[in-house]
């Protein structure tokens, strides 16, 4: 099975890259194939300079993982996982317990960490989890789904810890299906759907190839937004306006800042709106333009 | 050495796990206990049939119970493997510079301490039941018990990262452990057997540990069949744990 046909990018050092995409879509095989799990079946690529088809070691000494499932060690004590993961890297006992330690205190988890890790609540695992992938230090992780399942006060710390990863330069790849954390947190971003990259771009450049922000304006009757209508098609290009029922819907850029404007000439008229919205585009339309589909009936799917 | 390194590794970490539950450990002991306690004094009456000398009874059965010890004690470790797998602990260890060897080495080496452990308390329990062993040969035959653990090991590894679920692993281990343990003369002397039974256990490799422990335990050094038993059983250990080794490769491919 094809799970990832075609995929050419490029992530900048020191960046947090987002990989988005609905379930299926592809991004954890791509990130198994950075890890070297899994080999492409063709194709090439380089990950810290390091071939990934020839340089698997340095690759995997270099490269820092953290899978969906997490892979803590549950029958074992978060320091075992620790120490364990350390000395795998090649790390001598003494060196792995002082790196561990220094993860315990950064993550506090030490109200935790000396239980088995059966007994973790979703985001103390999820934490032993990427200091588990952190271990040795790499200059590029590899983030999996890193806050699918938890709670917003868990997600919210992790989008911190993840904000101070990259302050120290570390680079991160970070997979998701989530809009708003690749809005959140991404410097730039790669939509990939059915196995293909569909758009890149950096989140800002992306929303605005949307076009722009959206404006409601809903007035008490029919006559009305017809009137206040061609009152703003002398401000704003009539193409970008629509009057449905007694609203009136405007796609403009710099939405927010053409507000009180547009708000003072209605007045002036006398045209007052019983309400206004003003949306920002977000990911999830910049998805749908380019899918077609909401990301959101994936999900529920 | 980074694979020796690497093994002492993982040898410790599944070390610690059998530890933490040392229940299981006894747990497999059940059985042969059972055999020895309630099966063994029938075969005291059978005494002088081919294959089984009058009063040697016990000399001859024990050797190949710790052989169904061997097979049967250390054929489910399989199941173990799975909720690492699931956990995605095992896929964490492949994407670490840990040798890939050491992986399974770690852990079969596990599996036959534990079985050493599990050989020589039978063994205890077993002298006051009239057993007659010579000493350098039960250190021999250990050897050998932990030969066929470390076969029986791999093979359920090797099944378990094919699998990847319980519900393929228990029959396919049952299917290939029944087999193999009735076609080895542990529970009686394939002396008895009319001739295409011998002949079908001598494709069986553990026929030839059954008989090669049986004569180290008596202190038979120049028997042959104790040489056939070390070959072949070396041999066996050494292919399905490269079998064992490919499997693990390729769940990550």
């Amino acid at each position: 099975m094809e799970a990832v046909k075609g995929i050419d990018l490029a992530v900048k050092k020191g960046d947090i890259f987002g990989f988005l995409g609905p379930n299926g879509a592809g991004k954890s095989t791509t990130q198994k194939m950075l890890s070297t799990l899994l080999s492409p079946t063709s194709g090439e690529a380089k990950v810290l300079g390091y071939d990934l088809a020839k340089q698997q070691v340095e690759i995997r000494q270099n490269v820092g993982c953290v899978s969906q499932a997490g892979g803590a060690d549950l029958t074992s004590t978060g320091v075992e996982n620790l120490v364990l993961q350390a000395q795998l890297y090649g790390l001598d006992a003494q060196t792995a317990k002082k790196y561990a330690a220094d993860f315990v205190e950064r993550f506090q988890m030490v109200s935790f960490i000396n239980r088995q890790a059966s007994t973790y609540s979703g985001g103390q695992k999820r934490r032993l989890d990427i200091a588990l992938g952190m271990i040795h230090r790499p200059q590029l992780l590899l983030l999996d789904e890193p806050t699918s399942g938890l709670d917003p006060q868990s997600r919210a710390y992790l989008w911190d810890e993840i904000r101070k990863l990259k302050g120290e330069g570390v680079t991160i790849f970070l997979t998701t299906q989530y809009m708003d954390e690749a809005d959140k947190l991404c410097d730039s971003i790669a939509i990939i759907d059915n196995g293909r990259i569909i758009v890149t771009g950096t989140p800002t450049e992306l929303k605005s190839s949307l076009g722009g922000d959206s404006i409601a304006f809903t007035f008490p009757t029919v006559e009305a937004a017809r009137q206040a209508a061609t009152l703003l098609a002398e401000k704003i290009e009539a193409e970008r306006i629509k009057t449905i029922d007694n609203s009136v819907y405007l796609n403009i850029k710099d939405g927010d800042r053409m507000m009180p404007d547009l708000l003072r000439a209605l007045d002036a008229k006398n045209l007052k709106a019983e309400s206004v919205t003003l949306s920002k585009p977000s990911l999830d339309d910049v998805f749908l333009k380019y899918t077609g589909r909401s990301l959101r009936e994936d999900l529920i799917k | 050495m980074k694979l020796l390194h690497d093994t002492r590794l993982m040898f410790v970490r599944n070390m610690q796990h059998t530890l933490r539950s040392p229940v299981f450990v006894f747990a497999s002991m059940f059985q042969p206990l059972m055999y020895l306690v309630l099966f063994m004094p029938l075969l005291n009456g059978l005494g002088g049939v081919p294959g089984l000398p009058a009063g040697k009874t016990v000399d001859v059965f024990i050797p190949g119970l710790l052989v169904l010890e061997a097979l049967f004690g250390t054929a489910f470790v399989g199941f173990s493997l799975i909720d690492d797998i699931r956990a995605g602990v095992i896929e964490r260890f492949l994407v670490t510079p840990v040798s890939r060897s050491a992986i399974l080495l770690g852990r079969v080496l596990r599996d036959a301490v534990v079985l050493i452990a599990q050989c020589v308390l039978i063994t205890l329990v077993a002298i006051p039941f009239g057993l007659n062993i010579n000493g350098f040969g039960f250190l021999l035959s250990l050897l050998l018990y932990a030969l066929i653990g470390i076969s029986m090991a791999s093979v359920s590894y090797g099944f378990a990262l094919l699998f990847k679920i319980e519900d393929a692993l228990a029959p396919t281990l049952n299917t290939i452990t029944l087999p193999l343990s009735l076609l080895s003369g542990i529970i009686l002397p394939l002396a008895l057997a009319p001739i295409w039974l011998q002949d079908l256990s001598k494709i069986n490799p553990f026929s030839y540990a059954v008989d090669a422990t049986r004569a180290l335990f008596a202190g038979d050094f120049m028997n042959i069949g104790i040489l056939e038993g070390f070959v072949v059983i070396t041999v066996l250990a050494v292919l399905v744990f490269l079998w064992g080794l490919r499997s693990l490769n390729k769940m990550a491919a």
